[in-house]
């Protein structure tokens, strides 16, 4: 499975986004980094109060692949996928977006870069007042003008590929969590994007939602000639779709491969991770004193 | 053990410090996104509707009922004096200057401040606001500002009916009931109510507070610790914040407008 | 399109109820009147005392408002108040010889002046002076004063 190498014109937006004459003005040269890497990480630190999350990671995410990056939760996964979308700034490293480096763009330079990357969202964050369809329609009508008409296809064609033409008029709160998110994902693909960004997408969703998510995911990355980052702690679906896989923990990547390297790697982290083991070098015991100390000193109440 | 204490001190002086810094810092983005409401006018509707449509029976009616006492007790006290003629200006004065504006800040502030913090509180703890600022929108000029103007719109006018009902409350009791001269009744009220010193005073009060309650209870959501428990702290914050506000910012008021 | 359609009317509702209240402040419950300062004509009158009349006190004429004091200012020349009143426009009928006393309304009322119409068939025009004018009764010198007469009686 060799999903690097995507023709690069399957990615051209469908003439969608009315601005895309912003991507030939950009500072960048259409060619000169017309790498292989769309994301480029170079010695990423960030820290939350006294905690340090990320500790000098690089990391590269291929034009066109699943990429995954997995790792205890608390371990920082979402933090990544806000340091990428410059919600969150780093502590020091540079992140690299198609060529633009995310954390000097100005505000209007993120705002641009932001319409080609979508996001979902684990909560779906969809607007609670509006129906499905104007969900959909949301990001369409804050950035293009297009005729009520076309606008109306367009969102029929993106609810077409989650699945959900039918349920255009429900509103958020009558969707089951897996169909939220299908909303999601219909919304987050609206204006073509380049990169689609998962934030745990499979958390909670039943055994049947999670299998459309899954097969979804795939279908959209190489149908549409996307590039995904997907954040998870489902070990299973995530390796069945990734071509690439990061194990993060405590601020480190400890490893980086495709599924079967990983699923072949002997050391005693990725074990544990992978394979769900219940002791290893993460212990099952938070960091305490031993027992029989604890009586001993600490025995009053 | 001392030292511990002052450093705590300090923490919670340094804390206070960066949360007001927060706050002016967001209102001057919310002021800024001017333009959206005047390219999209409807968020603009649909908030006034929100704030003021919606509080408008309990500004009503609470009007209606402080008239009313307002005329039952100030009869009391003037007709010992010989003044009840001069209800009409009790009643009159009190409400276009003080309880007209005062009183509807902090029904609005219970009504809508609250209701504006948790939606906004919400909105954070579900990712809506991430999910806007993903999409490329600013949820500042998108969701707040229109409820801010909303809201700075809404208070003068709620204020207005209030007084207004307020004084055919007190009218209801002084010459419906009590007896007191109707002709004197009105004819006080206009002598002596002006309009430029009470009338617009009382406006100007009222567009301030305005700006008071909707600016504390959107920080406050804005602000808020994204999770049931945050939202419901900051929405009981919001409430009190601009109770205690709103009436610190009406004593310097007055003493600036009526003080000499 | 239903839904926002109400919304528009429903606000539209509150803000002609919101300016309502307001023009009912305005006009029945303040003094604003739109013919305040336009219409009209001034006239001026000099007293040795006005006590506490204001601007915007009324000026009366058989106990009917027919207008308001404009200006009180004093004259350092003469030591006197000098009080501008506006007559309402359609009052052009008082005599030159009318008398201005300052008048209390009740014991503890607001001070107002009072016209009092003299027998002369010439009017004031704008900007006359009206010449016959009495102060304000002072309740201490009115006190100081009795107290003085029967002093001087039983004395």
């Amino acid at each position: 499975m060799d999903y690097g190498n995507t023709d690069p014109l399957s990615r051209q937006p469908l003439a969608v986004d009315a601005r895309s004459a912003d991507r030939a003005c950009m500072r960048e040269q259409p060619f000169a980094t017309a790498s292989d890497v769309l994301v480029s990480i170079r010695g990423l630190s960030f820290r939350r109060g006294d905690r340090l999350i990320f500790d000098n990671i690089d990391l590269d995410i291929r034009r066109g692949s699943v990429t995954a990056v997995m790792g205890p939760s608390g371990s920082g996964k979402t933090t990544l996928l806000k340091l990428i979308t410059g919600q969150l700034h780093p502590d020091a490293g540079r992140i690299e977006v198609d060529g633009e480096d995310v954390h000097r763009l100005d505000k209007a330079g993120l705002y641009r870069l932001r319409r080609r990357m979508g996001m979902l969202f684990q909560s779906g964050a969809l607007l609670t007042d509006l129906t499905v369809f104007e969900n959909v329609a949301y990001p369409l009508r804050e950035h293009t003008d297009l005729s009520p008409s076309l606008l109306r296809k367009l969102v029929l064609l993106k609810l077409e590929a989650v699945g959900l033409r039918g349920a255009r008029d429900l509103l958020p709160n009558e969707l089951s969590g897996g169909m939220a998110r299908r909303v999601a994902l219909a919304r987050a693909i609206a204006l073509d994007p380049l990169m689609l960004l998962y934030d745990e997408p499979f958390t909670g969703q039943d055994p049947i939602a999670m299998g459309m998510l899954v097969a979804l995911i795939r279908q959209l990355n190489d149908a549409a000639g996307l590039t995904s980052i997907l954040v998870s702690h489902d070990v299973r679906e995530t390796a069945s779709i990734a071509d690439d896989l990061y194990v993060i923990a405590e601020g480190q990547i400890i490893a980086h491969g495709t599924p079967a390297e990983l699923a072949a790697d002997p050391s005693a982290w990725v074990r544990q991770f992978m394979d769900g083991l219940p002791d290893g070098p993460m212990h099952f015991h938070y960091p305490a004193p031993s027992l029989e100390e604890d009586f001993r000193t600490r025995g009053t109440v | 053990m001392r030292f511990e204490s002052l450093a705590r001190l300090g923490r919670v002086g340094l804390g206070a410090l960066e949360r007001l810094g927060r706050g002016h810092l967001l209102l001057v983005g919310i002021v800024l996104g001017v333009g959206e409401i005047l390219r999209r006018p409807g968020l603009l509707w649909a908030q006034i509707f929100n704030i003021g449509v919606l509080s408008l029976l309990i500004v009503g009616v609470s009007g209606l009922f402080v008239g009313m006492v307002l005329g039952l007790q100030g009869y009391y006290v003037l007709a010992q004096f010989g003044a009840e003629q001069s209800l009409g200006v009790m009643v009159a004065t009190s409400l276009v200057r003080e309880l007209g504006p005062v009183v509807t800040a902090l029904l609005v502030a219970g009504r809508a401040g609250s209701a504006l913090t948790a939606e906004i509180g919400l909105m954070k703890a579900t990712e809506q606001l991430s999910g806007l600022e993903m999409m490329a929108v600013d949820p500042i000029r998108r969701i707040l500002t229109p409820r801010f103007f909303g809201g700075v719109l809404a208070m003068p006018l709620l204020a207005a009916i209030f007084s207004a009902v307020g004084v055919i409350g007190g009218y209801f009791v002084g010459v419906g009931l009590l007896g007191v001269d109707d002709g004197a009744f009105w004819s006080q009220m206009q002598s002596k109510v002006d309009f430029e010193e009470d009338v617009v005073n009382g406006m100007i009060k009222s567009l301030v507070f305005g700006v008071v309650v909707t600016w504390i209870a959107l920080f406050q959501g804005y602000d808020s610790v994204p999770t049931a428990e945050g939202v419901s702290r900051a929405t009981t914050r919001s409430v009190v914040h601009a109770a205690l506000v709103v009436l610190g910012v009406d004593f310097v008021l007055t003493a600036l407008m009526f003080g000499d | 399109m239903g839904k926002q359609h109400r919304i528009e009317v429903m606000v539209g509702t509150f803000m002609v109820l919101g300016f309502l209240a307001l023009f009912f402040l305005a006009m029945r419950v303040s003094n604003l009147s739109l013919d305040t300062d336009a219409d009209g004509y001034r006239l001026s009158a000099r007293f040795a005392n006005v006590g506490s009349l204001k601007v915007r006190s009324p000026v009366t004429m058989a106990g009917v408002r027919i207008g308001r004091v404009e200006e009180v200012r004093f004259d350092k020349a003469t030591y006197e108040a000098v009080v501008i009143v506006r007559i309402d426009a359609g009052i052009d009928t008082i005599p030159e010889d009318t008398f201005a006393n300052v008048f209390t309304s009740g014991l503890l009322g607001e001070q107002y002046l009072g016209l009092e119409p003299g027998g002369s068939q010439d009017y004031l025009r704008d900007g006359d002076e009206i010449a016959n004018t009495q102060s304000a009764l002072v309740l201490e010198q009115m006190i100081g004063q009795f107290l003085f007469k029967k002093a001087g009686e039983s004395g």
